[in-house]
């Protein structure tokens, strides 16, 4: 099997390669890691804004007269209380309270709810879905039928604000407006993967090109630049959001994971509760710790860590932040470690690195 | 550190090449080594440089330290047997001089040369060899 012939393309392939971008392999995809370069893209996030291709994340449509409770009972967070025009991060979640997939839910209308889910599970979690689903509830994927872009830095709200002619200043974090371009309609959400204020934006596959070439032009003055995965992955990681298949998957719950704040526990009974339910009242053995490296080397995913002397856990995710400096990464810790402060080692190929448990997230935008 | 040779690279005629992607400037029994211009491309910023230490000897097609871009690690490979006589110092706070300059500034050792270095290829040979897909 040749993987090349087998990797989807985004339908903004052609723009990739025009602005030089290094394409690999990335979850059945052929995406951008890198333009110019993962340190120059990810400054410009922080300081002025970043336009990213996310097209292979997978878009489910969840809808019918039980599609909330149905929601309600596969997933942890409250979908009850989210209105119309609102997202809210959560997870799927296996009977042990473990994640199948953590994603963004989107309520379109009363019973019309868009799922944002990780491009490698995709497949999994519409099979999940249709094993659990019942009453009157339809399940469709649409992930083939939107492209996604994200606008993200301190620039992102003045760029695109320009760019759709409408005030985005005073739009809600997790909020989204439907915004009529061209004959289509373009979802745009308050919401992003980088630590920095920013925007999402679903549209029709075909428009993308577009639309990005636009918006290229809208924010150049602005210092808008293209940003792939590469940058992507480490504003991600400087903001502690995790990661899954590293920093989250079927082993792992969302206490565990430091993300108590999608466990509703009062909402009644949801996939998974039970475990969590009994984990919130005896409390978590391990949780997700992160730590700087203070001697030389940076910790990769798979690297061991010591406490005197003796393995407490492994890095699952780990690298070089470009706006600390230094290297950084998270592990699951027993509770007894993660107090920061506390002196850890990282077994770098065979030798043990000094490092130290800080509290997450590594980077908080300023405020304002 | 596979991949196709881009447009605008850079291969000095005067030095010769490794298949590890590095480079040797021989000056009688003395050679500086780096990486290669394409090499510093393949892995993008680089953020971590592991050197030998001064005094250190080497044994050909041994690991003698390694470099990290934010993405990648690349280990590096003694090129000859010798020993290490000067490490660019100036790349514990400043890896990036390895992508700024990787002929120059960008230089990671300076090695007494004992013997080997008879695999090593010229300048068209190092070029020819990448055109052909680098032999991964």
């Amino acid at each position: 099997m040749n993987p090349e012939t087998t990797l989807r393309r985004t339908s903004l392939h052609a723009e990739h390669v025009r602005h030089g971008a290094r394409l690999v392999p990335f979850a059945g995809w052929e995406m951008p890691v890198q333009y110019r370069g993962v340190m120059a893209e990810h400054a410009a996030v922080r300081t002025a804004a970043g336009l990213f291709d996310v097209s292979h994340m997978g878009e489910l449509e969840v809808s019918g007269a039980q599609a909330e409770a149905f929601l309600d009972e596969m997933t942890p967070n409250n979908v009850s209380r989210l209105a119309t025009g609102q997202a809210q991060y959560t997870a799927l979640l296996t009977q042990a309270g473990t994640f199948v997939d953590d994603l963004l839910i989107y309520r379109l209308a009363a019973g019309r709810f868009l799922l944002v889910v990780n491009a490698a599970n995709t497949a999994g979690d519409l099979a999940w879905i249709r094993d659990h689903v019942h009453g009157d509830v339809e399940v469709r994927d649409l992930s083939l039928e939107y492209a996604l872009l994200a606008v993200q830095g301190p620039r992102a709200a003045d760029i695109l604000g320009r760019f759709l002619g409408k005030d985005l200043q005073h739009m809600g974090s997790f909020r989204f407006t439907m915004e009529p371009m061209d004959g289509a309609t373009l979802l745009i959400s308050r919401t992003g993967y980088t630590g920095e204020d920013g925007f999402e934006i679903y549209l029709p596959s075909a428009m993308a090109p577009s639309v990005w070439q636009r918006l290229l032009a809208e924010g150049e003055g602005d210092g808008l630049v293209p940003v792939g995965l590469g940058a992507r992955d480490t504003l991600r990681l400087e903001a502690s959001l995790p990661l899954y298949g590293q920093d989250i998957d079927t082993t792992r719950t969302p206490l565990e994971a430091g993300l108590s704040f999608i466990v509703k526990l009062k909402k009644g009974d949801f996939m998974g509760r039970e475990t969590l339910a009994r984990q919130k009242e005896e409390g978590v053995s391990h949780r997700l710790t992160g730590f700087t490296v203070t001697g030389r080397g940076i910790a990769r995913p798979g690297h061991g860590v010591r406490v005197a002397g003796r393995e407490v856990g492994i890095v699952t995710s780990g690298t070089h932040s470009p706006t600390l400096g230094r290297a950084i990464g998270m592990a699951y810790l027993p509770v007894a470690h993660g107090e920061p402060g506390t002196k850890l080692m990282i077994v770098i190929r065979g030798n043990e690195v000094e490092a130290e448990v800080v509290p997450l997230p590594f980077y908080r935008r300023p405020p304002g | 550190m596979p991949g196709k040779p881009e447009e605008g690279l850079m291969v000095p005629e005067d030095l010769k090449y490794s298949k590890e992607h590095e480079w040797l400037r021989l000056e009688g029994d003395t050679a500086t080594m780096g990486i290669t211009h394409h090499a510093q491309e393949e892995m993008g910023d680089l953020v971590f440089v592991e050197l030998p230490a001064e005094g250190d000897s080497l044994t050909t097609g041994k690991v003698i330290g390694t470099v990290e871009s934010v993405k990648a690690v690349s280990e590096l490979f003694a090129p000859v047997d010798g020993e290490v006589v000067a490490v660019n110092g100036a790349l514990v706070d400043h890896p990036e001089l390895v992508n700024q300059d990787p002929y120059g500034e960008g230089w990671l050792l300076r090695v007494r040369v004992a013997s080997g270095g008879e695999d090593l290829m010229s300048a068209a040979g190092y070029r020819t060899w990448l055109q052909d897909g680098g032999a991964a």
